[in-house]
């Protein structure tokens, strides 16, 4: 698993990749009411918004960790975006995503460094 | 600029609180609960907030009272000692300087409570408009704290650190009692949740062991701390006014729905500026509505009515004890009324909304209307 600095995370997930938020912007978040994530089959450059995530408080985007295209948005998430607030880095993806570049996943933190970088904030 | 702390800053972090800037403070947006959590505890049960970043002006002398009426768009002179009043205290156009709470404790003594975005401007303000009043304007803002119980079980919880039965508290009146041994409070039974409940104020070096006081009593009839997240969305569902979203220098309090805290039997600062208002019709109206598509509104999100955009939202959330995404906003005055339709522009989309009618949250709970 890999993490962006705007604490999206992306793995490897049998054939395909999953992307989701990771559990430290779940938690700053707190409680999620909806989750809006750009169309399936369109493509996205790296650092642009992928999506809008709402909780109680605010409206927050997310961003794409690489230049992706969505392959299939979580189902689950629609009806239940509460899924996120309860496993964030695991039932809570996002999307099924292709990167664009599979090399520039090795420019994201991976567990270890974005622990670090929790550290600091 | 250096964030300020309230006295029970030390707090926070043993009760698990999510420290977050806020209009100058350090604050706690949640405690260990998630914010709708936060929520329901306080419409179920209760919940104790750490408001010691609000504002307290103390006017005090032969005026004071005559002042505060000349200050504040209410009319404190129809307050009996000891009882409350909500107002806003208006600049010469009419728009509001703040809102606030007037405590009325003599002709010689009314205290004005304040938000803490604007205790500055405030106190500036109300030094500029003494004039030949006679009267002392002091800003106890650093010595004050304030903690709120608020909820159905906020009286059981706050009777078991006094002897003086808080029943005798009316609705919008205070008493100056004493809390467990020997702290002087002033308690009245005024709140920013739509609950029934207490707002305390006393010394700031008192703050820590009453609040600690408070939760032991709590302990078991189900008390949270709670922060300033689900502090605005229990104001957000009761519709009651946040200073900076619904109301500001340029808004009237006419506009706001607010007529009701104006009265017009006495002169006051931005008197003719709404009268003028009154008299040429209002521009625009402060209403509440309901998204009938899914998506929610959001603070700034522009309102439109018949493809033209009308207004803009001034906050907006799914609100947790309703289970509904509303929003208030400003639309012209002549579509102001419930069942008309609109749109609200979300990131680029157009989604319906529907007008309803307000406050969204309405506690149908017994209230004594005077003090006993």
């Amino acid at each position: 698993m890999r993490y962006s600095k705007t604490h999206e995370w992306i793995d490897k997930v049998g054939e395909h990749y999953r992307v989701g938020i990771s559990n430290y912007a779940q938690e700053h978040l707190s409680d999620l009411t909806f989750v809006e994530c750009i169309p399936e089959n369109t493509s996205v450059e790296k650092g642009k918004r992928m999506g809008t995530i709402e909780s109680v408080k605010s409206a927050e985007d997310f961003y794409a960790p690489c230049s992706l295209k969505i392959i299939k948005i979580n189902p689950a998430i629609a009806d239940t975006p509460e899924i996120i607030n309860k496993d964030a880095e695991k039932d809570g993806w996002i999307a099924e995503v292709r990167p664009t570049d599979e090399k520039e996943l090795e420019e994201l933190m991976d567990a270890a460094a974005y622990k670090e970088y929790l550290k600091g904030l | 600029m250096e964030l300020k702390r309230t006295p029970l800053f030390d707090l926070y972090s043993e009760n698990g609180g999510h420290v977050v800037p806020f209009a100058g403070w350090e604050m706690p947006v949640r405690f260990n609960a998630s914010i709708s959590e936060e929520h329901l505890a306080v419409r179920e049960k209760a919940g104790i907030f750490d408001v010691s970043h609000m504002g307290e002006i103390l006017l005090q002398g032969k005026d004071a009272l005559s002042f505060a009426n000349y200050l504040i768009t209410n009319d404190v002179r129809k307050l009996q000692d000891g009882q409350v009043c909500y107002s806003v205290m208006c600049n010469d156009r009419g728009g509001a300087v703040d809102d606030l709470l007037a405590y009325k404790f003599g002709e010689s003594k009314v205290m004005l409570v304040v938000n803490a975005s604007n205790i500055d401007k405030d106190h500036e303000w109300i030094l500029s408009k003494r004039g030949n009043f006679n009267v002392d304007i002091k800003n106890i803002s650093e010595e004050m704290a304030q903690i709120a119980v608020q909820g159905p079980k906020a009286q059981e919880i706050l009777q078991k650190t006094t002897t003086f039965e808080l029943d005798k508290i009316g609705f919008f009146f205070f008493k100056e009692i004493v809390l467990g041994e020997g702290i002087n409070a002033i308690v009245s039974r005024t709140g920013y949740t739509g609950e029934d409940g207490f707002e305390v104020y006393l010394s700031s070096v008192n703050a820590i062991a009453l609040w600690n006081m408070i939760m032991k009593a709590g302990k078991n009839l189900g008390l949270q701390p709670i922060g300033l997240g689900a502090r605005d969305t229990l104001r957000f569902e009761a519709k009651l006014m946040l200073y900076g979203n619904e109301l500001d220098d340029e808004t009237s309090p006419l506009s706001a729905g607010l007529s009701w805290a104006v009265s017009f039997e006495k002169d006051f600062v931005g008197k003719d500026a709404l009268l003028k208002q009154q008299a040429d019709g209002l521009k625009k109206y402060l209403v509440g509505f309901e998204m009938s598509e899914r998506a929610i509104p959001r603070h700034g999100y522009a309102i439109y009515c018949g493809g033209e955009k009308v207004g803009a939202v001034t906050s907006g959330t799914f609100a947790p004890f309703l289970q509904k995404n509303l929003g208030l906003g400003y639309v012209p005055y002549e579509i102001r009324k419930s069942g008309t339709e609109i749109e609200i522009e979300v990131r680029g989309e157009m989604k319906k909304a529907l007008i309803v009618k307000t406050p969204f949250y309405k506690k149908q709970y017994k209230k004594t209307k005077e003090n006993i």
